[in-house]
């Protein structure tokens, strides 16, 4: 090393034109990085600037992109407006509910689809991940009508209640969660359950001890996909819920807010925001698992 | 105490078409260490797994303690095993994981503790009781996947090539490790490796298989110096016994082997009684280990016969000296004392001692 | 020896069919507890997955007011329809064009990100996936207020420059750019994660052996780079091709299909079709259309898919 530091001229210009070349790339890097930042956080700043900002100042067309008198107005009226509330508890009660019915079922599934072979399993494996490429846009009028019929044979009500989508949200998350729980169980070494037989575990003991707290990971990261998707789901809530008691909060935010012509747009930007911080918060503190979740879809297949 | 040998009567596995343990008869004592060796595929690791109940058994009978358990789940053939991989539960610590099977028949705190704390004395692994598998050693590993045997005071102890993981010299200390444990838990024990050093080191007996059936069980002793097929006596002892083919000759009244046109050596008297009402055709082959092919001296043994080759390649290995030459084609090692004078290349008087030598047929492969 | 080979087999005898019963109960038993464990599963996707898309044909047969069977004739009068020409159109542009530029940015993106030394990649990365993290409803309407045809903090800045103002919104051509951008916005974020961790999963080594064999920056991209990540290109285009075909809530929210029907992707004039005018057998007809395209496209991953499987 001392002699690379002595011996200026010699190979130690070869290794600097190195070092210099990735310095400039480094530069060049951070600055089209920064651009390419400003392009994907405008709209959440501008969210946070305009629900800043009081209706006057909106409407008085000053530079949008600056709050000159700062008020916390807007998200004092939403949350003391108890529709607002409604929304939030809804989309809340929705999520929490889906991800605890995802686990239920897709952990189970999962667990039998990567260790136990059973006459049809490969092909349902296969079918849970096709399953997953189906869209909700191709199901929603099909469901609506199926609803409809079945609130018309058995008088239960079904449309236009948030409980409903209970049942439907999972159509969305299980196929997923099954697939990266296959993943994530099939990854585990099989001497480990051979080694729990022997220690005397029952399937279930092996399931439960074993297999969960290892697969923990690949749980919390199939968790945070089931909330995050309940969360944001707006097509079957807007087709099957229209009272304002029934909404979740992105539908309640869009439909409610928005009256006719009249945008409020600091109450309509601070709803957004509040809405869209539960999954934010979540991918603050979990970010590990949130990518891991979405990279498992493609490479753990 | 409980009686825990072990019997294994015709016992077959068939994966659809293809059987990959061929009827297999096997009796293991109490307190007995077992190894079954062979190369990969024989069938060592499915007869272990039958035995753990880790595989149905297609054909045949499968007995500890003298109870058939062939349809007696794993958990309830009071066996315990130790796996290659060490198969620890990477969630749990390492007394976590030695305790999970008596925690699951609900032992007695109090006696659960006193079992850990019993086996991490024995193994020397008290101080890492607390940590997890990720920060252990693969040494350490081991010990703690022995550990979790030991606790459970099962019937028989089942090894699956559980040194095959570690590092060549951590091997060496852990198979004496394991001899040691042995003699102080007397635990019936069964062991599969391929390697064959580790088989002869460990064992009381040595089951040698190969292609699903057991070609040979006796003591180490017995499997180096007495095999039964060129199989065993090829796959035992390192290096590997050289196989020359020959012939039997009668001249001068006495009984010779003839190696090449040039090399023929009369048979000692024990040996020439022994093989005197053999075919004297061809079709044979002359086994002899490498350690009865060394340099010639001046006191020659009764039945030491010496010849003259040219060595081809000579490896010196500090303590012997192995030279490697060839006989009508056949190639042939020798163990010579590192200070014969043994060059590559170079002619060489070398002495065979063919009161250790065996004849084999060499189309059943059966020692005569 | 005969003695024992007869005890052996009287012995066999007797424990044969004990074995034999035991064993099929077993695996009875391991295939029942399998059955269970998928129970709820297979439920849940063949009464709110298989019906429904099965229901879905057969509600495309009738007329608006479910009471007779119409056969084909939704079909063939969307075939007579401009909108529906129209519509298949834009789906096919937006599609494409999105796909296109989320992948583009994606690897660009990723590769710029792949520069960045240890923490301060996790930042970086941390930051550039917001879009992907905030529910597309949500976002959409602040690029709703930002596109605003009287406030839009767009051409507020744009006419310093002398440009604008552009109707966003307000023209066909720009609702367009417009509806492509938000989606551009809300997928690139995807793309990027998953190309960077293709990108991380190339072995230093190859580059290493790329440089000593004289090949240049390019040379390893093409050859290196661009093989390695062949797969997960493949894959994260498909499904994103699938996502964005699919697409409903950005058209919703940010053009409701306007002006002029011109924006409307399938899932968006379905609903409108049959959701808003209660049009249910022609809704269901309009988006069955995708079919076609989604199956293709997941074909393609299954294959792709399997052969991944293969190779681990």
């Amino acid at each position: 090393m001392s002699t690379l530091v002595i011996d200026k001229a010699g190979p130690t210009r070869k290794l600097g034109s190195m070092s210099r070349d990735r310095a400039w790339a480094l530069r060049w890097s951070y600055f089209f990085l920064v651009l390419f930042a400003i392009f994907f956080l405008t709209p959440p700043l501008y969210m946070i600037i305009t629900s800043l900002k009081s209706s006057a100042e909106i409407s008085a067309a000053t530079n949008p992109w600056w709050v000159f008198h700062p008020t916390l107005s807007n998200y004092v009226e939403l949350l003391t407006s108890n529709q607002f509330l409604r929304f939030f508890w809804n989309s809340a009660i929705i999520s929490i509910v889906v991800v605890i019915v995802t686990m239920l079922i897709s952990i189970p599934a999962a667990f039998a689809l990567a260790r136990m072979k059973f006459w049809g399993s490969a092909t349902l494996a296969t079918g849970v991940f096709l399953t997953y490429l189906i869209p909700d846009s191709l199901l929603f009028i099909p469901l609506f009508k199926m609803l409809a019929v079945i609130q018309d044979l058995t008088g239960i009500t079904l449309l236009n209640r948030w409980y409903v989508l209970v049942f439907i949200y999972p159509t969305l998350t299980v196929p997923f969660c099954t697939w990266i729980m296959i993943g994530y169980f099939a990854s585990i070494p099989k001497e480990l359950d051979e080694a729990a037989i022997i220690d005397g575990a029952s399937w279930l003991q092996t399931l439960l001890r074993i297999f969960i707290p290892v697969a923990l990971p690949g749980l919390i990261a199939a968790t945070i996909f089931a909330f995050t998707v309940s969360w944001a789901q707006f097509l079957y809530p807007l087709v099957f819920t229209t009272s304002v008691d029934q909404l979740v909060l992105p539908v309640g935010i869009t439909t409610t807010l928005i009256k006719g012509d009249v945008f409020n747009w600091g109450q309509i930007m601070t709803g957004a925001l509040l809405g869209a911080a539960p999954p934010l918060i979540i991918y603050a503190f979990l970010m590990d698992y949130y990518i891991a979740g979405l990279t498992a879809g493609a490479t753990k297949g | 105490m409980l009686m825990a040998d072990v019997a294994l009567r015709k016992v077959v596995k068939r994966y659809d078409d293809v059987e990959a343990v061929r009827g297999i008869d096997l009796d293991i004592a109490d307190h007995e260490f077992i190894v079954l060796v062979g190369p990969s595929g024989c069938g060592k690791s499915t007869t272990l797994r039958m035995i753990a109940g880790l595989e149905d058994i297609s054909d045949g009978d499968i007995m500890i303690g003298g109870d058939v358990v062939n349809d007696v789940p794993p958990k309830d053939r009071d066996i315990a095993m130790v796996f290659q991989n060490y198969a620890l539960y990477p969630h749990m610590t390492v007394a976590e994981n030695m305790s999970f099977g008596l925690r699951l028949k609900h032992y007695p705190k109090a006696e659960i503790k006193a079992r850990v704390t019993e086996a991490a004395r024995l193994l020397d692994i008290t101080d890492l009781i607390d940590r997890k598998p990720k920060q252990l050693s693969g040494g350490q590993r081991q010990r703690v996947a022995m550990g979790r045997a030991i606790v459970r005071n099962p019937k028989v102890f089942l090894f699956d090539e559980p040194l095959s993981n570690l590092d060549a010299k951590l091997r060496v200390q852990m198979r004496i490790e394991i001899k040691k444990v042995h003699q102080k838990v007397r635990t019936t024990t069964v062991y599969v490796t391929h390697d064959q050093v580790e088989a002869m080191t460990l064992a009381d007996r040595v089951v040698v298989m190969n292609k699903g059936r057991i070609e040979q069980i006796g003591t180490p002793n017995e499997l180096y110096h007495k095999p039964a097929t060129r199989f065993v006596a090829g796959f035992i002892g390192s290096p590997a016994m050289n196989f020359i083919p020959c012939r039997l000759e009668e001249s001068g009244g006495k009984l010779n082997v003839r190696l090449t046109d040039r090399i023929s050596f009369p048979l000692p008297p024990a040996r020439a009684a022994r093989y005197g009402a053999l075919p004297r055709n061809d079709g044979l082959l002359l086994g002899i280990r490498p350690e009865h092919l060394t340099e010639s001296n001046a006191h020659l043994e009764p039945g030491v016969e010496t010849f003259d080759t040219v060595l081809d390649v000579t490896e010196p290995m500090g303590m012997e000296t192995l030279v490697y030459f060839s006989l009508d084609g056949t190639p042939v090692c020798g163990r010579v004392n590192p200070n014969a004078g043994a060059k590559d290349g170079a002619p060489m008087r070398l002495a065979m001692d063919l009161n250790n030598m065996h004849l084999l047929n060499e189309e059943t492969g059966v020692v005569l | 020896m005969a003695d024992v080979v007869i005890e052996q087999g009287g012995v066999a005898r007797t424990a044969r069919p004990r074995k034999a019963r035991s064993l099929r109960n077993m695996l009875g038993r391991k295939s029942t507890v399998a059955f269970f464990l998928t129970l709820p599963l297979i439920l849940l996707i063949g009464l709110l997955v298989l019906y429904p898309a099965f229901y879905s044909l057969y509600l495309a047969t009738l007329n608006k007011a479910m009471t007779k069977f119409v056969g084909l004739g939704n079909f063939t009068f969307l075939f007579k329809r401009e909108t529906f020409w129209m519509v298949v159109k834009q789906s096919c542009i937006f599609a494409i064009t999105a796909v296109i530029f989320k992948a583009l940015i994606g690897f660009i993106v990723a590769h710029f990100v792949h520069n960045i030394p240890g923490k301060k990649q996790r930042k970086w990365r941390g930051m550039l996936l917001v879009p992907w993290v905030i529910p597309p409803a949500m976002s959409t309407l602040a690029w709703l207020w930002l596109f605003d045809p009287s406030y839009s903090a767009f051409n507020y800045t744009l006419s310093f420059f002398g440009v604008g103002p552009i109707p966003w919104l307000g023209e066909t051509f720009w609702a367009r750019f417009s509806v492509i951008l938000v989606n551009v916005w809300y997928g690139a974020p995807f793309f990027l994660i998953m190309y960077l961790a293709a990108l991380k999963s190339v072995p230093d080594q190859l580059y290493e052996a790329a440089s000593i064999d004289g090949a240049n920056w390019w040379q390893k991209m093409w050859y290196v780079t661009l093989p390695m990540m062949r797969n997960i290109i493949a894959i994260t285009t498909l499904f994103s091709l699938i996502v964005t075909f699919a697409n409903f809530d950005i058209v919703r929210i940010l053009t409701s299909g306007g002006p002029l029907d011109t924006t409307h992707l399938f899932a968006t004039w379905a609903f409108q079709v049959g959701i808003q005018s209660s049009d249910i057998p022609l809704g269901a007809c309009v988006s069955l259309f995708m079919v076609p395209i989604l199956a293709v496209a997941a074909i393609f991953i299954l294959r792709d898919v399997n052969k991944r499987g293969n190779e681990a």
